[in-house]
This record gives structure tokens, sequence and C-alpha cells, in this order.
């Protein structure tokens, strides 16, 4: 497996969507390229921050004020 | 009274379609449960296509009002909250437009940019390197890396990575073909991944730091 390869087929393998013998292969390249393997842990690290520190969070009261304009307007016909 | 369809495949139910009967029956309470389910989500969409917080709160109300208006049209061949983000993501786009003054936004507008596609920065980084920032700082880093990505990257991403959805859905929510998700969803992680290099590569010889320096203050 060569690099441009591993790259191709790196989504898929975050996703866990690959086949065993091509993860086989992948293991077996990332025991060779540490490059990859970099690529391939913080690529992983990137998605795990971002699940895990949610940015763009309502405060309380601006979802508040936002769920009682929107049902009042609902309930008076949009 | 139309009925809502199961979807295809699926051996139950998705909760929403019982709310959707309800809603469509005359039971607002049934809406106010769907509001409370996604207004969160559809919010930190609408932030990451305007980047501006009140067109945000203006997309976010606009859309579950369209949303309810329109439910007689949601046919439930697709899953309600794809619906109601394609018309989350279609009223952000024309805050944005308005925004740049009739300037033509698309979600699937070609980018030229190839930042991101090939990786440059291969330092690894340090161990858990967002314990090194406060919350704060973190948030910072964070909002300000995701804002220099074009619309749909930001949207793929926070659909497939953040929220969770398949690669169908996103495609179904967005009106994209799976290989665009696809292509994109790659392009914003690299893109992600290289930004956030610079703050999170292993520093030389931090190892040795570690051990001496005090952490900042969190």
């Amino acid at each position: 497996m060569t690099c441009t390869e591993f790259l191709a087929i790196l989504d898929d393998l975050i996703d866990d969507s690959v086949a065993a013998q091509t993860r086989a292969e992948v293991e077996l390249h990332l025991k060779k390229c540490g490059h990859c393997e970099v690529i391939f842990n913080t690529t992983r690290k990137t998605i795990e921050i971002y699940r895990c520190h949610e940015i763009y969070e309502m405060p309380e009261d601006l979802r508040d004020r936002l769920h009682a304009a929107i049902m009042a307007r609902c309930k008076n016909g949009c | 009274m139309t009925t809502i369809q199961q979807i295809e495949g699926e051996n139950e139910q998705h909760p929403d379609v019982a709310l959707i009967e309800r809603v469509r029956a005359g039971d607002i309470s049934a809406y106010d449960t769907l509001v409370r389910k996604y207004e969160r989500q559809i919010f930190r969409i609408a932030q990451h296509i305007t980047q501006n917080r009140e067109d945000a709160e203006d997309v976010m109300q606009d859309a579950f009002l369209k949303a309810y208006e329109k439910l007689d049209q949601f046919q439930g061949n697709s899953k309600f909250y794809t619906w109601l983000v394609r018309i989350a993501v279609n009223e952000s786009l024309m805050r944005l437009r308005k925004r740049r003054t009739g300037k033509m936004v698309s979600i699937d507008e070609d980018l030229e940019t190839e930042e991101g596609t090939v990786p440059r920065d291969l330092a690894d980084w340090a161990p858990d390197p967002e314990q090194n920032y406060t919350q704060s700082e973190l948030g910072d880093i964070l909002e300000k890396t995701i804002k220099g990505l074009p619309p749909g990257f930001k949207v793929v991403f926070e659909l497939r990575d953040v929220q969770g959805l398949s690669t169908e859905d996103t495609a179904e929510a967005l009106g994209l073909s799976v290989p665009a998700v696809k292509s994109r969803l790659l392009r914003a992680r690299l893109q992600l991944r290289e930004r956030l290099s610079r703050y999170f590569k292993r520093k030389a010889g931090s190892k040795e730091l570690a051990s001496t320096e005090m952490r900042p203050a969190k």
C-alpha cells in the first residue's frame, strides 16, 4: 500500500468501514510509515475533540427565548 | 390526512413519525417536543453557515416555523430531521447571500483551494493536547479553526462527525450526492487537522519541559 492509497481510504478507516484484508494492509503500512500513522492518529483526534467539545452552544436563556418565540408563532398560526 | 410512510428497510418506526402525526392532528405540544429535540443542532448548523449570531437565531426560528407551516408537504420518504436540516441550510444560505449583497452562495460550490488535501504538517501531537488549554481557550481555537472552512465543508463535518448522521442522511439533508459528501468530509477532516496542528503539535523537548514547567491554570 502506498501513502496515496492510504489517504484515499483514510475516511473509511476512521469510520471503521474497511474490509478485513484492507485493514490488514493498512496496519502493515502504518507500521512502516510514521507519517501516515501521524496523519491517522491526529485526524482521529481532531474529530474526537470537535465531537467532545461542542462549539456554538446555545446559552439556556437564548434557547428558552427562541423556543418561546417559535411556539408562540406556531400557536398563532405562524 | 396523508399517512406518513415508514422508511423502507426499517423495522421500527422512527420516533419522530408519531410526533408528526400528532402535530398534524392538532397537538402542538408534539411540535414543542420536536423543537426541543433539534433546536441546538439546527442553531449550530446556522452558525456554521452564516457565521453571524443574530442571523443564526433568525434562521433557527424561521426554519422551525417553515417546517411547521409545510408539515403537510413532508411526505415521510426521508427522516424529519434531514428534511428540517435542508430547510435550515436553505435559510442560512439566503441570509448569507443577503449579507454578501446578492452574491450567489451555494453549499455545493466548487472550491479552488487545495488546502489540507495533501497533508503537510506531519508533526505528531502531544498526548491529549486539548488539555493544555482552558475550556474557553479551546473553544476559541476550535471556532477559529473551523470558521475558515467553506460552508459546505463545515456543514458536512458538523452533520457527519459531530452529530453522527450517516453519509446517506447527510447527502439527503444537503442535496448532495454521496460521493460529494465523502469528498467534502475528507477535505474538512484534513483541513481541520492541518490547522489544529499548529496548536497541538508536540513541542521540541516537551517531554523534558513537562516535568519542570507549570501548566497554565485551567
